[in-house]
């Protein structure tokens, strides 16, 4: 050890020293962009945050696909797909005012803590002015908050629990899928005229906040026609084997079964329901029915024939009439030979919406791209008629509802269109209790 | 110094240096260049990379020197996220309550599974750990969530109280005022661009402390007891001495450092999610221990680096960045080289993981570090070849090497 002596000389000089060390730091901090990530005078970075491991790839995948179709028709290239019929004509196919979009991807393995390393990956690296992706709530409520801590904006993915744009709204981030409140208000009425009002149900629920929120409103929207709750029983997230969950059904006198299942889930769920002949019963008189609220084509081709004749909602189906929906199928089916999913319609959709905003806006920055977003009225996109509400940064349009076709022609057309449910009929104000708790904030364009 | 041998301390200079320069150290590629994906000197991902040596550290501390495998360590990680979250939420985004909760807490939740799990060993020690930590991951998931906030995670919502928290306080954690998402230089030399962010300092000084706390565990003679048991426990009870004290404490400290690493996650990030307390968070501290080298000091941080380094660069390479690469090559070659490259890397890059895993473990037993001195050994032996090694006695390996 040494011994330590104190100098008048030496103090002063340590002093002057650690002065100095502390105020160099200060000399390199001003600031020289208004927001994080400017871009430069040619080309802008988008961060495609998606799921590409785990139980959620195969949307991820498909996502990943509608980007890189969205990017190629931005920067001008091939047919210019929804371009053609979005009701706003600013863009036209030289990238984002002026600068080429070039784009990152990154694996967030549905996992919040792993989506969050690769958004900030993008955003600290790579210089994403612009984040978007995501293919669980739980996913994109924590890259939500990520984004607007770092002040660029979030395009939300498929995300359908209502927590997105609900008590867990930021200001930077915003959603064109619909939520399960939609679905539930989408999918009553139907429900009413296909299995009438005086009915039992019994819900299995998977058990964290998706689910939670969906049990919950399609609970209230059916209850509401008349339908009587009889049990909502939770399953752990992690299980594959339904059967015990499914038995107790049979003797509970319900003679509807929700699944409040998604992906694997309500593919083995399903299947179990099927298999055990709930669909071949009459309990009170009345023929057993099963509701998926929440559909996609891949679980409808997981679950196989099991899925013909159930009742679900979806925010969009590529066999809609529309010119959107046409200009984008067509080019989706000539890049990669099959039709896009939903998932993959709501994020090329987004990143559209996005250079759409920041062109009208005439600035990359978040706080003026928000301010252009909100309350924007905009058609040609596949969902008709769409508003951003500015109060909670939510699209609202049109929802589909549709069921499992009896005799499918091919593995595409697994799902057949019900009833398009027109938007007025899903608008719920701002403060619904299921909406209630949160706060936008204001909207933060970083540095 | 400080109470270490020459040698040591040598060692830990060299730690303290490396750990200081990581910013320069990991952009070796000018920025613009293609090499620059491989660059990893982002804050973030330097973050990680001092959090999660923390975190391999302190499992060393008890797989390394008792041998006992947990494979539930990631509960205290996620015990430590939630505690820092909670105290941002009723405090203020002052990161230091919630660390030294995070520890305490940590360190209860070690004392209780630890005092069941202990009573056996081997096979079913580790089950009994995994079994544990499975029940606080579907507890955080989904039962306690008024606590948890389930799958979504905790974070703070501008509504809650942080009795603490002044006025012009910032919004996102800081130490005393010192924000530590903010950088404070980021120098452009030449083509190169350097980030050096508060945050990682803050880190980087806790886990050069973390290893100076557990070198000085390695080489005290609770050490000498913890490795004793991992030699032969059997022999140990003979003896008349009762090892369970000693593996139970070797337990807490290892959970507390687990607790410390993720409650400077939370730190660095506030937020606090269930994923990071599943089994596979378990797993991973198991194998970046192991690919380092268990039972050395510098091994599992190497580890650590190593795996976050795959998850954040390798899983980012996609196919239009190869092409980017090999877009000189004629058509032909170029999607021959782009079809086989793209099972190695983007979404693939578990495969390049564990291919790389499976190679350390069968041809350098010893992981990382092992690697290392023979590479070492290899000049060592041409200097001296004229000197007669064999009739001298090997001299013990150095621990820290």
């Amino acid at each position: 050890m040494s011994k330590t002596t104190l100098t008048r000389r030496g103090m002063l000089r340590t002093g002057a020293a650690t002065g100095a060390g502390l105020a160099l730091p200060t000399i390199f901090t001003s600031g020289a962009s208004a927001f994080t990530n400017e871009p430069g005078d040619s080309e802008v970075v988008l961060g495609f945050n998606v799921p590409q491991t785990g139980p959620y790839a195969d949307e991820g995948a498909d996502e990943l696909r509608a980007y890189e179709l969205a990017v190629e028709h931005l920067n001008g290239g091939g047919d210019g797909g929804m371009l053609n019929t979005f009701s706003s004509k600013v863009l036209d196919g030289t990238g984002i005012l002026g600068r080429k979009v070039s784009y990152v991807t990154g694996d967030t393995q549905t996992k919040s803590d792993a989506a969050r390393a690769s958004a900030k990956s993008m955003i600290e690296k790579d210089g994403a002015i612009m984040i978007t992706g995501g293919s669980s709530s739980g996913v994109a409520v924590a890259v939500q908050g990520l984004c607007q801590e770092a002040g660029v904006i979030f395009m939300a993915g498929l995300t359908h629990s209502n927590d997105t744009t609900g008590k867990d709204k930021k200001a930077n981030g915003f959603r064109h899928f619909f939520n399960a409140y939609m679905s539930a208000a989408a999918l009553a009425p139907v429900l009413e005229k296909l299995y009438g009002t005086d009915r039992s149900a019994y819900h299995l629920t998977a058990d964290y906040t998706w689910g939670w929120t969906q049990q919950e409103s399609i609970a209230a929207a059916t209850e509401a026609m008349g339908w009587n709750t009889v049990n909502n029983v939770m399953t752990p997230l992690a299980s594959t084997d339904f059967s015990s969950y499914i038995a107790p059904v049979l003797n509970s006198g319900a003679d509807v079964l929700v699944l409040n299942h998604y992906g694997g889930n309500m593919v083995n769920s399903l299947t179990q329901a099927v298999q055990f002949g709930l669909r071949d019963k009459q309990v009170n008189g009345k023929n057993f029915e099963i509701v998926v609220p929440l559909y996609s084509e891949l679980m409808a081709k997981g679950a196989g024939e099991n899925i013909s004749g159930i009742v679900g909602s979806q925010n969009w189906d590529w066999k809609l009439e529309d010119e959107g929906t046409k200009a984008f199928v067509q080019s989706f089916g000539t890049k990669y030979g099959f039709p896009p999913s939903q998932a993959a319609h709501t994020c090329y959709a987004q990143t559209l919406i996005y250079a759409d905003a920041v062109t009208r806006a005439g600035s990359f920055n978040p706080c003026d791209v928000a301010a252009a977003l909100e309350g924007y009225e905009f058609d040609g996109l596949g969902n008709g008629p769409t508003l951003y509400r500015a109060d909670d940064h939510q699209c609202f349009k049109d929802v589909l509802v549709v069921r499992g076709a009896e005799n499918p022609e091919d593995e595409f057309h697994l799902v057949e269109i019900v009833e398009v449910t027109p938007v007025t009929q899903v608008t719920y104000p701002p403060d619904h209790p299921m909406f209630a708790g949160g706060d936008l904030g204001s909207c933060n364009p970083g540095a | 110094m400080l109470g270490l041998s020459k040698k040591d301390t040598r060692f830990l200079l060299i730690v303290i240096a490396l750990t200081l320069l990581t910013p320069i150290l990991l952009q070796p590629f000018p920025e613009g260049s293609g090499l620059a994906q491989f660059n990893a000197g982002y804050p973030d991902l330097m973050q990680r990379f001092a959090i999660f040596g923390i975190f391999a550290i302190g499992f060393n501390i008890l797989f390394g020197l008792t041998g006992y495998l947990s494979f539930g360590h990631a509960a205290f990680l996620g015990v430590g996220s939630y505690s820092v979250v909670w105290m941002y939420k009723l405090l203020s985004y002052n990161i230091l309550p919630g660390l030294i909760l995070a520890v305490i807490v940590s360190g209860i939740f070690a004392l209780a599974i630890g005092y069941i799990s202990l009573r056996r060993t081997g096979i079913y020690f580790s089950i009994l750990t995994l079994a544990f930590a499975q029940m606080s991951f579907n507890l955080a998931y989904s039962v306690l969530t008024p606590l948890t906030n389930g799958e979504t995670g905790l974070q703070v919502y501008t509504d809650d109280p942080q009795i603490l928290a002044g006025e012009n306080s910032p919004t996102s954690p800081h130490l005393f005022g010192i924000v530590m998402r903010d950088n404070f230089w980021q120098p452009s030399v030449g083509g190169w661009e350097f980030t050096f962010n508060y945050g990682y300092y803050f880190c980087a000084i806790v886990a050069i402390l973390a290893f100076y706390l557990s070198l000085r565990i390695f080489r005290s003679p609770f050490g000498m007891m913890l490795r004793a048991i991992k030699t032969n426990q059997t022999r140990l009870n003979y003896t008349g001495l009762h090892s369970r004290p000693y593996t139970l404490a070797a337990f807490v400290i290892s959970g507390m450092y687990a607790g410390l690493a993720g409650g400077l996650l939370a730190a660095m990030d506030p937020l606090a999610g269930a994923e990071r307390m599943q089994w596979t968070a378990s797993g991973e501290v198991v194998l970046m221990t192991i690919l380092g080298g268990a039972g050395t000091l510098m091994g599992p941080v190497l580890g650590a680096g190593f795996i976050k380094y795959f998850e954040n660069i390798f899983s980012k390479i996609n196919d239009s960045v190869l092409h980017g690469w090999f877009g000189w090559m004629p058509d032909g070659m170029e999607d021959a080289i782009i079809s086989v490259s793209h099972f190695f890397v983007g979404k693939s890059w578990h495969l390049t993981l564990g291919l790389l895993f499976m190679l350390v473990v069968i041809f350098l037993p010893g992981g990382l570090v092992e690697g290392g001195q023979r590479i070492a050994r290899m000049f060592r032996r041409k200097k001296t070849s004229d000197s007669d090694a064999e009739h001298h006695p090997k001299p013990a390996p150095h621990v820290g090497e």
